[in-house]
């Protein structure tokens, strides 16, 4: 596949894509397009998920990811086939907390003790603001590290990234997750793990981070993206775009699915076209396909109703459309190359 | 070893049969995240009120206005009367809307004194734990399960339950959530925090000041401080909240429950089924069978995609607009989908020969009436 000549992208000082939408939207499918689209030649682009599902290393078609930056895919060739690359971490908690620990206290033998007596866990599962300030704390060393220094500090990896996609949670639970400094608050009002809660918070709230929002064309998805850009903007976090995903095939104009609709089409005239391209055509046939046309229109028309609300928040919007073959690496290679060609990456 | 035919059509889930056999007291809907457990938990809850049963449904975070048209938008934790269910057969539908902190104060309440159940609510722990702990969710569904069960037992007032699952990645969240609460409240560091507050002074062993030293450089103080009064007024509840989950947990494995497991066509969620039909299997859970939702709705003419795209890549180059290759190209879109999770549930079937199916098309809008519901109902019970 030739990519066409790249525009301007739309987020030049963005160092953090957050991906967020409504469940089964399709985030971690854009997640993953978004980064082979922003690892053009000579990029370095990390792709981080914190939801403990192992959906990389699914779509990649690669073993299960440890705790540890591993280079997975080259990114989407540009027009003259070169690429850079994407890497890709999966971030769980426990394993932060105890990277965390190391880095910061040289705990040593206390950060055994911890884990001994079941205090990972405990810090990790009851307090959701503890849980998300370490995932969240990971992805902003990711982001911050500093070019070219090689870190000494523990596991931390050494590579440097131009750019980082987080496949984060649902629009349901994003504000929480990256508003840690208030659902910490009624935790831990002071102490270190507040001080790293408002560094990250820092990032997050700047126009390096872009937080943007997956939903497909229906009633529920659209409200929950519409909720979800307000709810971002009210705690303070830079709204990235929309991505519109799992379009129906734009087989059909304007035109043609208003008289499809209305019972407008000709049947004779579909036969002759038919027979024309050499189809062993009869009368059902005819009426099978204008009938299937008549459900994809009432599916259209409901799909653009819904496009109008998503075009009325303001922000960019890019749509990508669904395969039906699924998502498979190539297949992710073109959502890549449409989310370029519409200047997302 | 073989079983079936690779492909072979899986045996059908005959609904009506489940609904209206009285021995059938709970019905679970479970599945992977939206793959529409809430909607098929209403939609059976409907079919069976209007087949002459006395339903209660149980639905978690329905969308606004699916609970609108329920008339359950108010969160107040009680069985309300469902408005428009047509009562010719003699049946009755009540719904809920989980309110899942109300449901884990309730607990508290009955379980404690007043002061120390105040003591335990204002808690920041507590808050934390009853608002967002993974599970607790889970676990007060099967709760309410519970209380609904032993009140329709005492009054007579349902004879089917039918229950919704908490939106979570994995179905297996629902079973294993009561477990993994109690195990962490039965947890090592909670006894060790609670040491100090029962027993002798010794038992603060060197480790367990290492471990608070460092959790108090890393939290702060006052975190530990408030960990502690929470597990300490918690303590005696502990096991009251271990007992009642066992209760309803064997509740589930009773003759009279049926788990459906709901799936869309697509990889994660019939991965997602298959773990959950094997674990039911495992525990000696009753499984009522498979419900495919939102499959592609058929092609209606045998002609091939191949055959398809062929001809409209032929009309194209001599009419770029062509309209006729735009219905080719549709149908051909429309055959691929179809054939994709055709073999997607046909890997199901092959791998799980004997759970029965039942496959419910994608409407053409968003389900959110009773007469939605109704159609459901009648496409998961018109399995031809
Ligand atoms: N453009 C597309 N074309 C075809 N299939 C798609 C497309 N986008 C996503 N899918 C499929 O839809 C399903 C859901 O996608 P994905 O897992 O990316 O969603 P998600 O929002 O990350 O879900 P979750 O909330 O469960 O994390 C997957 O089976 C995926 O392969
Ligand atoms: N057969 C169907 N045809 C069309 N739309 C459907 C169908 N089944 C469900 N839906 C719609 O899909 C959406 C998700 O369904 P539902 O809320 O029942 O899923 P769920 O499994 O309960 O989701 P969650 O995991 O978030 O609780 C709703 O908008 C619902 O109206
Ligand atoms: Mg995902
Ligand atoms: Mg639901």
């Amino acid at each position: 596949m030739t990519a066409p000549a790249d525009r301007p992208d739309d987020w030049p000082n963005v160092r953090l894509h957050v991906v967020t939408g409504k469940g089964g939207t399709g985030k971690s499918t854009v997640a993953a397009a978004l980064a082979l689209a922003l690892a053009t030649a000579g990029r370095n682009v990390l792709l981080c998920e914190v939801e403990g599902r192992q959906g990389i290393a699914r779509m990649f078609d690669v073993d299960p990811l440890p705790y540890e930056e591993r280079r997975i895919a080259k990114g989407a060739p540009e027009a003259d086939g070169r690429s850079g690359r994407v890497h890709a971490l999966h971030i769980d908690a426990e394993s932060a907390l105890l990277e965390y620990l190391a880095m910061y206290y040289r705990l040593g033998r206390a950060g055994k003790a911890l884990d001994r007596f079941g205090v990972v866990d405990f810090a990790t599962t009851i307090a959701p603001g503890v849980r998300d300030v370490l995932l969240t704390g990971k992805v902003y060393e990711a982001v911050q590290r500093p070019r070219g220094g090689r870190s000494t500090d523990g596991p931390g990896g050494t590579t440097t990234y131009d750019a980082v996609v987080l496949d984060a949670p649902p629009t349901g639970r994003i504000s929480q997750f990256l508003g840690v400094n208030s659902e910490l608050a009624g935790l831990a009002r002071v102490g270190p793990v507040k001080t790293q809660a408002d560094k990250v918070m820092d990032l997050l709230r700047s126009p390096r981070t872009a937080v943007h929002l997956v939903t497909i064309l229906e009633e529920m998805p659209v409200q929950e993206t519409s909720d979800g850009i307000a709810e971002l903007r009210a705690a303070g976090l830079p709204v990235g775009g929309v991505v519109v995903n799992l379009v129906r095939p734009r087989a059909l104009g304007a035109g043609a699915l208003a008289r499809v609709r209305d019972g407008g089409l000709d049947p004779s005239a579909i036969t002759s076209d038919l027979q024309r391209a050499r189809v062993d055509v009869d009368a059902e046939l005819v009426a099978s396909l204008v009938a299937e046309a008549r459900e994809h229109a009432v599916r259209r028309r409901l799909e653009d109703e819904q496009r109008d609300l998503v075009a009325a928040e303001g922000v960019p919007t890019y749509e990508l459309p669904r395969l039906a073959s699924g998502i498979d690496h190539g297949a992710l290679v073109e959502l890549a190359q449409l989310l370029r060609r519409q200047g997302m990456a | 070893m073989r079983t079936a035919r690779p492909d072979g059509p899986a045996p059908v889930l005959d609904v009506d049969a489940l609904l209206d056999d009285r021995t059938t007291e709970i019905i679970v809907c479970c599945g992977s995240g939206g793959v529409g457990k809430t909607t098929t938990s209403a939609a059976l809850a409907l079919r069976a009120a209007e087949r002459g049963r006395s339903v209660v449904v149980l639905t978690i975070d329905p969308a606004r206005r699916l609970a609108q048209s329920m008339g359950i938008e108010q969160l107040d934790n009680t069985p309300r009367p469902v408005p428009g269910v047509r009562p010719g057969a003699g049946g009755s539908l009540d719904a809920m809307m989980l309110d899942m902190k109300r449901t884990f104060d309730e607990v508290v309440e009955g379980q404690a004194s007043p002061e120390k159940a105040r003591q335990i609510l204002e808690n920041p722990f507590y808050v934390a734990l009853s608002s967002s702990f993974a599970g607790t969710q889970e676990y007060m569904a099967m709760e309410k399960l519970g209380q609904l069960y032993r009140r329709a037992r005492q009054d007579d007032t349902y004879d089917l339950i039918v229950v919704d699952t908490p939106p979570s990645r994995s179905a297996l969240d629902f079973l294993d959530a009561p477990e993994r609460l109690s195990s962490f409240l039965d947890g090592r560091f909670i006894r060790l925090l609670l040491a100090p507050a029962r027993g002798p002074a010794r038992l603060m062993t060197a480790g367990f000041s290492v471990v608070t030293g460092a959790l108090t450089k890393v939290l702060g103080a006052q975190v530990l401080r408030d960990m502690q009064t929470f597990v300490a007024a918690f303590d005696t509840l502990f096991g009251g909240f271990r007992q009642r989950a066992e209760q309803t947990f064997a509740l589930l494995q009773a003759r009279g429950t049926a788990f459906v497991v709901v799936a869309a066509p697509e990889p994660d969620a019939l991965r997602e089924a298959a773990y959950f039909v094997d674990r039911l299997t495992d525990d000696d859970m009753p499984l009522a069978g498979l419900v495919v939702n939102r499959a592609s709705p058929s092609a209606r003419t045998a002609l091939s995609a191949e055959e398809a795209i062929a001809a409209a890549d032929r009309l194209r180059s001599s009419d770029p607009s062509s309209v006729t290759a735009g219905l080719l190209q549709l149908h051909a879109d429309r055959v691929r989908l179809v054939e994709r999770e055709q073999h997607l549930c046909g890997r199901f079937a092959a791998s799980h020969p004997r759970v029965p199916t039942a496959v419910v098309p994608a409407m053409a809008g968003d389900v959110h009436d009773l007469d939605g519901l109704r159609a459901i109902g009648e496409s998961l019970a018109r399995q031809a």
